[in-house]
């Protein structure tokens, strides 16, 4: 991945959110550069994920826009979401596949498909050797959490890294190499927004925070 | 683009195959609700030859309805239907592969089968031809027309009930010419024109339907 | 003159014209249809062939025409709400779609009505009203799915896609029905040909697609107040007619 801190941006311009009869947050506005970590905190309820979603772009905010590198994510779609990875609430794994076929469709979907060689390396790095045949059926709860993380370790050449709780469910020693492949990423230049509960010990050039329903 | 296309008929394929069950349900079911008809309407020859392709093409119809439940359902609540949506290939083309899968899982036993329940009913032998024929044509449809309803009730309650109502006005079509194909060759006009017109509706289908279901999905994942 | 097409765009706007305009077209609605009925019933010919049951086709044949009709445009601001994000479009396709249902239902029933004196039965598989009936499901079908999803927003958006989907396939259904009728051709049935028209006939069937076309953009928009009032109710305008006009 080329070193493009210059024009890497994530933007959100003056978003407004209403689920349902409630509305979540508005006028929110931020700019995201490379290298820098973007925390979203908030109480249970108070629409992190919903604003995530948004800037994913599976949902549609009630107003305002996202902006990456300027254009529109409407209206860039797969470009965007080329240079994006988003890891939600749910695991996205199918139970009847195994652990190495899990990561071979999500990496071959992103668009940049890995060998089986690759994708022992991502899973022993977090901690799962030998898991590769496995059907995904059999894992544990923070196993599979693992999995997913899984693709992180394959995807140094996404500049957007987006995780929902992504420590939720682990252990210390795989919150530990979760946080190192966040650093990492951060030091090649990438963003990441994470949303979390823990107070995490991830070094970057600039983290922000926002807080959601603290007005 | 194709690597991805081609892993996401992989997949759905190799979930199936570990998922047998559900497959050998819906053509089980096929075949017993064209048996239930002689017990239903009696078992006089003449009868039954008559409405034999009408039969088969409800019984598909239904069969096809039933297996819906499987095309979006499941990779919905897991969530990698997100992951999907947020890849590299456009979500059309994504779409336009499952329901490839799909059918090749749910519709096209259905094709395989209608030869050996279409003599049940004592249709003639040159007759078989055009029932097949006209299987292989209109299954897909039926597929890819039932996939824009699966994407827009993903996740209702009671989605099954509301998914019948919403498909069956647009499967009637497919209906009326599927079984008006192999009337017509018995009456000796040949199934021809109605082959043609099944095939002039499959390529239309597939042009517009994946797109129609990709749109729904991006709405009902909101 | 240039018009301000977006002034009446939102519903705080629209909805006080939505009330005057129900209005006048309500009692519009009311003289066509006392005029239509009444040349209907009264004034225009007995017919030489089916007798006096043939007048049915004075309300028969206009609540088929509407029904076609506020399909087409109710798939049309569905389309709109779809393409520009807008709320108002949204809720008209929602309005519209009862009235249409209502209508199709009509045309069934009195279709039916003719069945019985002409042909000796009370349903036939001709071609119009075979139609009519999966038309009557496509409306049916679009209520159900607006309320099985809670959301509004999504549930504009599904309705949207299900309505133009169905707008697409509604002359592909309409075709399909009518070769699959003429091919299995039994008794001559004709239910589309209207006795040769004498000039008041053709008025009466005139006046009264007018009627009805005037008591559907009434119904609908006071259906569209409701559905207004009911998804804005957390803003100020709302809340302040429920206190005035309570």
């Amino acid at each position: 991945m080329e070193k493009k801190t210059g024009t890497l941006s994530l933007e959100a311009v003056d978003l407004h959110c209403v689920r349902g009869e409630r509305k979540l947050f508005g006028a929110l506005t931020f700019t995201l550069r490379g290298g820098e970590l973007l925390r979203i905190g908030g109480a249970n309820g108070s629409g992190k994920t919903s604003l995530l979603r948004i800037a994913c772009g599976l949902l549609e905010p009630t107003r305002g826009e996202v902006r990456w590198a300027g254009e529109n994510i409407r209206r860039l779609q797969e470009e965007f979401w080329r240079q994006l990875v988003y890891v939600g609430h749910a695991n996205a794994i199918k139970d009847d596949l195994t652990t190495g076929e899990n990561l071979h469709v999500a990496c071959t979907l992103a668009g940049v498909p890995r060998r089986p060689a690759q994708i022992g390396e991502a899973l022993r790095r977090l901690g799962l050797a030998g898991c590769e045949n496995l059907p995904a059926r059999v894992l544990s709860q923070g196993q599979r959490r693992r999995t997913a993380l899984a693709r992180l370790a394959l995807s140094e050449g996404m500049p957007l890294w987006i995780l929902d709780e992504p420590f939720a469910a682990l252990d210390a020693a795989a919150v530990d190499c979760v946080q190192n492949l966040i650093a990492e990423h951060l030091a090649r230049g990438a963003a990441v927004v994470l949303t979390t509960h823990l107070e995490t010990r991830i070094t970057a050039a600039t983290t922000r925070r926002i807080d959601l329903g603290a007005s | 683009m194709l690597a991805a296309l081609r892993c996401v008929i992989a997949r759905d394929l190799r979930l199936a195959a570990r998922r047998s069950s559900d497959v050998l349900t819906v053509v089980l079911f096929f075949v017993i609700v064209v048996s239930l008809f002689p017990l239903g309407i009696g078992p006089e020859p003449q009868l039954l030859r008559t409405v034999a392709p009408g039969v088969l093409w409800v019984a598909a119809l239904l069969a096809s309805m039933l297996a819906l439940g499987r095309v979006f359902a499941a990779d919905h609540a897991d969530g990698t239907l997100e992951q999907m949506m947020l890849g590299a290939t456009p979500l059309g083309l994504v779409v336009a592969a499952k329901i490839f899968a799909h059918w090749l899982v749910s519709g096209l036993p259905l094709v395989l089968i209608s030869p050996v329940l279409a003599l049940q009913f004592d249709v003639p032998r040159e007759l078989l031809g055009v029932v097949v024929l006209s299987f292989a044509l209109g299954t897909p449809v039926l597929s890819l027309i039932g996939a824009i309803g699966a994407a827009l009730t993903l996740g209702l309650r009671g989605a099954g009930a509301l998914l019948s109502l919403l498909v069956l006005p647009l499967y009637v079509p497919v209906l009326i010419i599927g079984a008006g194909a192999a009337e017509a060759a018995a009456s000796g006009l040949g199934g021809n024109a109605q082959l043609l017109l099944l095939g002039a509706l499959l390529i239309f289908a597939g042009a517009f339907a994946p797109w129609a279901a990709a749109v729904a999905l991006r709405i009902s994942v909101e | 003159m240039s018009i301000n097409w977006f002034k009446y765009s939102s519903p705080q706007t629209f909805f006080p014209l939505a009330g005057k305009l129900a209005l006048g077209f309500g009692t519009l609605a009311l003289v066509a249809c006392a005029v239509g009925l009444y040349l209907g019933f009264f004034v225009a010919p007995t017919d030489a062939q089916q007798g006096e049951s043939y007048r049915i086709i004075f309300i028969h044949v206009p609540a088929a025409w509407m029904s076609m009709f506020l399909y087409v445009v109710m798939a049309f601001w569905a389309g709109m709400g779809l393409a520009f994000n807008t709320r108002l479009s949204g809720m008209m396709a929602s309005a519209i779609a009862p009235t249409g249902a209502l209508f199709t239902f009509i045309a069934l029933w009195t279709g039916s009505f003719w069945g019985k004196p002409t042909w000796g039965t009370w349903w036939v598989w001709d071609a119009r009203l075979t139609s009519e009936l999966i038309l009557l499901f496509l409306y049916f079908g679009f209520m159900a799915l607006q309320a099985a999803i809670d959301d509004p927003r999504r549930a504009d958006k599904a309705g949207a896609v299900l309505a133009l989907v169905g707008v697409v396939n509604v002359p592909i259904i309409y075709f399909s029905v009518k070769w699959w009728n003429t091919l299995h051709q039994g008794a001559s049935v004709n239910l589309t040909k209207a006795p040769s028209m004498a000039a008041t006939m053709l008025a009466g069937m005139l006046i009264m697609a007018f009627g009805f076309w005037f008591y559907s953009i009434a119904a609908v928009l006071l259906r569209a107040r409701c559905i207004m009032l009911e998804r804005e109710r957390a803003s100020d305008w709302a809340a302040q007619y429920a206190r005035t006009a309570a």
